[in-house]
């Protein structure tokens, strides 16, 4: 191990240690006091956040990093990724504070098994190899099975939890196996070796390496919640408890779509006569099934699961071009710049639903929020604002981002997709619309907790949504420099 | 930071100034909160003269560009363009015109208009900036944003502030012209990487860099914007939203929202895509003639006040798209007048609806009749309205029509005569349906007894009344002005049709 090593790996390191340490000194911290933990794991993430930003003025001088042999990297997509997720990671705990001694689940290891998947969610967006990758899914997953079923013994939680974890499991099996018929066709797991060896190795198997590039895409449609691989995530989102629903919703998300963009953008270009197709139509049912079933949902937690779901759709659809030059290269940077716009938008809306949900599941219904808007105007404000954010619409960083995910879509040919694309939007428009509708329009007296700090996060979170989509320009170039290389 | 002090700038966002200090009062100081609206659009109005004093109507050209570069990566640039020219000043003008008289309006408004003040004025502040930046923006992507962006505010003055089924009528509303709007959004980012640049100027200089699917492209852009003028048969949102929205919504819908999508085929169809709009002009103008029929002979049928207004405004806007695409000279500015007619002879019915509906809380024709022994000046006042919206010689709706059908008897591009001729009937029927109107609710004896004792027009009324009809008459009797900020421009754009013409054939 050398200081190259070390630096390039700090900030995972540093956070695995801490959460360690906070699992251990959680034992001393009376069952009275939790908040302290939720105190420790937020400096921890804070001090991890700031060793990223050091490394983000390095990588944006066009720098990387590569440690153990090649086995991770820090790029500038790593950073730019870290930083979602450690952003993700901020508000799950910031959520966390005061919910779960609202709804009687307050106990410690929440911080810290946190805090485990999120090393893992840093693990992947560095990951340089199939076994890392690997690796890396098992740490973020396994903490989040746990998280699910958080609200245990409420049986909600525990089915979600259960549910998570044999799906979980499951797609876990292919990816590995993927990863394994790769390894017999190509002889590396290092991507740079399977490269090389697919575009002209000698003992190059290619129907091996495909079977084996299908399954890991498979593998990895579970974890970013495509169709038809989604079925678990109604259901989870819904029994989990929110905030841990909220961190899913970005956290293991992204970090899915980190495997696969790093994955297909180093190692696959050479299938991209198969994989295109594939892709596209994984991206066209996840659009549509998703904006379609979002419609009937009355529930806000499986409404966003949903449109979790569908969000995935319009995202995969920025990685059909993937094996294209330039078309790849603006998809990346699409995605990355809707990461950060999706992030934002989907903790926000998050933040609101935790205000307004009761114990036993109460206040989850849409039509619980009936009256938001005469109630608390600023919390309606802001839920409005990201439902905007998610349909699309201008003046919110949402419409940004579809706009460059579409501009990748077409730059790469792709205007049939695109179109589908833009439909299934309208759907949407429909759906988180009614939301707005029903907190506007409609009279009613919803129960709201007016926490300070559940108002602070969703006030931050919708400016952001607002400001930067008048000055998209510094996201944007972070984005498109953090490309793959 | 020049750009601040920008003329078009500030009469684009001055509004929201208005906005900030709304924000900080009380939901209680109702007052207060009107005046500042109605002050910081009256300001917003001077401005908009002071753009008409810089602007050279003799120019036909873009005038006072004002060009930034918002966002920049490699391979893609957004400006921030703001310009005028004699497509778009008459526009900006009734825009700023039309927001102060729609706000006025609002003083006596009933129920939710008198407790939720607060709420109306901040939405009617963000639609000003948001309209007077769709007829301002020569970027397509920064075009899209404000485009998309003026339903956001008429969504939510439509489904609070409207009537029974306003949240039915505010869905609808904002689904069907986002229908159209996505598909525009996928022609832009086409162009987009086609050309390499989504600056409208430059765009027009190298249309042939998509001139290969200009025909699709075409019918993208055609579709959200014949949904928002609205073309027969796309119209269906707009009934439901006129008789549902509140009256100043009504008048901004009717008056700016409408115009936007007959001036975004003039500002992006025509000399983005000249040869399909050559091609297709024939079908335009087909359906804008079954338009002025369709709308008229259904406004025929009407028991309530506001539809009829409604699909008159469908009959007249018609006639504004037939004009355009005769494609001539006479025929494109015909259409331009006709949209601040329009604007002005419907602006000023809905707010005389508005009148009846303050005093009687209803829009049907069952409700009213011999209301001239009434309420005799707005008996008068709605006399001259209606003749206008008729098309009598003398006022303006005439000269415009008449410029109209001047245009479409000359034009070979869409089969000159008979759609002409047919889009005649349409004027004999708007007299048939206007007049029928006006003696329903005038004329004749008091049936209803609880209207006898309704008040004749108050000074505030008069007020808000009183500057559309000095428009009347004096586009009516004296256009030329109007038509001397119009005509440049519009030559220009049909002797650019006419070249392309020629290179088709």
């Amino acid at each position: 191990m050398t200081l190259n090593d070390i630096l390039a790996f700090l900030p995972m390191v540093t956070l695995l240690t801490w959460a360690i340490l906070l699992l251990v000194a959680d034992l001393w911290i009376p069952p009275e006091r939790k908040r302290l933990t939720a105190l420790l794991s937020a400096i921890g993430l804070a001090v991890t956040l700031g060793l990223t930003l050091a490394q983000l003025s390095f990588t944006q001088a066009g720098n990387s990093l590569t440690a153990f042999h090649d086995m991770v990297v820090t790029d500038g997509f790593s950073v730019f990724l870290d930083i979602i997720f450690l952003g993700s990671g901020l508000a799950a705990v910031t959520l966390a504070y005061n919910y779960l001694k609202r709804m009687g689940i307050e106990r410690g290891e929440y911080y810290s098994l946190l805090l485990f998947s999120l090393s893992g969610m840093l693990l992947m967006a560095s990951a340089h190899d199939l076994i890392i990758v690997f690796l890396a899914l098992e740490l973020l997953s396994i903490p989040l099975y746990v998280l699910a079923g958080f609200a245990r013994p409420r049986v909600e939680s525990e089915e979600a939890a259960l549910k998570y974890f044999l799906l979980g499991a499951f797609a876990t099996g292919f990816v590995l196996y993927g990863i394994s018929l790769m390894f017999a066709a190509t002889g590396h797991t290092d991507l740079a070796g399977v490269l090389a060896a697919a575009e002209g190795g000698s003992a190059f198997v290619r129907p091996l390496f495909l079977a084996g590039a299908a399954l890991f895409l498979v593998g990895l449609s579970f974890k970013v919640a495509a169709v038809p691989f989604n079925m678990w995530v109604p259901d989870v989102y819904q029994g989990s408890p929110s905030p841990v629903s909220a961190f899913m919703s970005v956290g293991a998300k992204v970090a899915g779509f980190a495997a696969l963009l790093r994955v297909f953008v180093m190692a696959f270009p050479s299938l991209g006569a198969e994989m295109t197709p594939l892709l596209w139509g994984l991206a066209a049912l996840t659009m549509l099934a998703g904006n379609v079933l979002a419609l009937a949902q009355n529930n806000i937690k499986r409404l966003l699961a949903y449109s979790s779901i569908a969000n995935a759709g319009y995202l995969l659809m920025a990685l059909v071009p993937y094996a294209s030059g330039q078309a790849a290269a603006s998809g990346v940077a699409a995605m990355l710049f809707f990461f950060a716009a999706y992030a934002l938008t989907s903790l926000g809306a998050w933040v609101v639903v935790v205000a307004l949900e009761q114990a036993e599941g109460q206040g989850l219904l849409i039509d619980d929020y009936a009256g938001l808007g005469r109630k608390s105007p600023w919390l309606a404000l802001a839920m409005t604002v990201f439902m905007l954010s998610f349909t699309g619409f201008p003046l919110t960083l949402g419409f940004w981002g579809k706009f460059f995910l579409f501009r990748a879509a077409v730059q790469g040919g792709f205007t049939g997709l695109a179109l589908v694309g833009l439909l299934t939007s309208l759907l949407s428009a429909y759906y988180y619309l009614r939301v707005v509708v029903v907190m506007f329009m409609r009279a009613g007296q919803p129960q709201v907790c007016n926490e300070l700090w559940l108002g602070l996060t969703a006030g931050v979170l919708a400016v952001l949504v607002v400001v930067l989509s008048f000055m998209p320009n510094p996201l944007l170039l972070l984005a498109s420099g953090a490309g793959i290389r | 930071m020049s750009f601040l002090v920008h003329p078009l700038f500030l009469v684009t966002f001055f509004p929201l100034l208005g906005l900030l200090v709304i924000a900080f009062l009380k939901e209680e100081q109702k007052t207060a909160i009107r005046w500042v609206a109605l002050a910081t659009s009256l300001v917003d109005f001077g401005l908009s003269l002071w753009v008409l004093a810089e602007f050279n109507g003799a120019n036909p050209a873009l005038q006072l560009n004002l060009d930034l570069v918002w966002l920049k990566i490699a391979g893609l640039e957004i400006h921030f363009h703001f310009g005028v020219d004699g497509l778009s000043i008459l526009l900006l003008l009734l825009t700023t015109f039309l927001t102060p008289i729609a706000i006025l309006s609002t003083w006596s408004g009933v129920g939710l208009l008198r407790e939720r003040v607060k709420g109306f004025m901040l939405f009617f502040m963000l639609l000003e900036t948001a309209m007077t930046g769709v007829f301002l923006s020569l970027d397509l992507v920064l075009f899209y944003i404000f485009w998309e962006f003026t339903l956001i505010p008429m969504y939510f003055l439509i489904g609070i502030w409207g009537g029974e089924r306003r949240i039915y009528a505010a869905i609808k509303f904002i689904l069907y012209t986002m229908a159209g709007s996505l598909l525009m959004l996928l022609a832009i980012l086409y162009i987009g990487y086609q050309a390499g640049s989504f600056s409208l100027p430059e765009l027009v200089a190298h249309r042939s860099a998509f001139a290969a699917a200009q025909t699709w492209l075409f019918l993208a852009f055609a579709l959200a914007f014949a949904i928002k003028v609205p073309m027969w048969p796309l119209h269906s949102w707009l009934p439901d939203a006129h008789v549902e929205a509140p009256t100043a919504g009504s008048v901004i819908l009717a008056g700016v929202l409408l115009k936007m999508g007959a001036y975004g085929f003039l500002r992006f169809n025509l000399p983005l895509f000249p040869q399909a709009t050559l091609q297709l002009a024939p079908w335009m103008g087909l359906l804008a003639v079954v338009g002025i029929l369709y709308g008229a002979i259904v406004a025929v049928g009407q028991q309530d006040l506001k539809k009829l207004v409604a699909y008159s405004s469908v009959s007249h806007l018609g006639f504004v798209m037939l004009g355009i695409f005769a494609l001539n000279p006479q025929g494109l500015s015909g259409g331009v007048l006709q949209m601040v007619n329009h604007g002005l002879s419907t602006g000023a019915l809905f707010l005389i609806v508005g009148m009846l509906y303050d005093r009687r809380h209803t829009h049907l024709f069952s409700a009213f009749s011999g209301l001239w022994k009434i309420m005799p000046v707005l008996g008068g006042l709605t006399l001259v309205v209606t003749l206008s919206s008729m098309g009598l010689p003398g006022l303006n709706g005439f000269v415009g029509e008449f410029t109209i059908l001047l245009g479409a008897f000359g034009s070979p591009t869409i089969w000159s005569p008979w759609l002409a001729l047919a889009a005649t009937l349409g004027v004999i029927l708007a007299a048939i349906y206007l007049l029928t109107m006006f003696e329903k609710v005038y004329l004749g004896r008091v049936m209803q007894e609880e209207n006898l004792q309704l008040k004749d027009i108050s000074t505030r009324e008069i007020l808000t009344l009183a500057p559309i009809l000095v428009l009347i008459f004096w586009i009516g009797l004296y256009p030329k002005p109007f038509f001397d900020l119009i005509n440049p421009t519009v030559g220009q754009l049909s002797a650019m049709l006419q070249s392309a013409a020629v290179a088709l054939h």
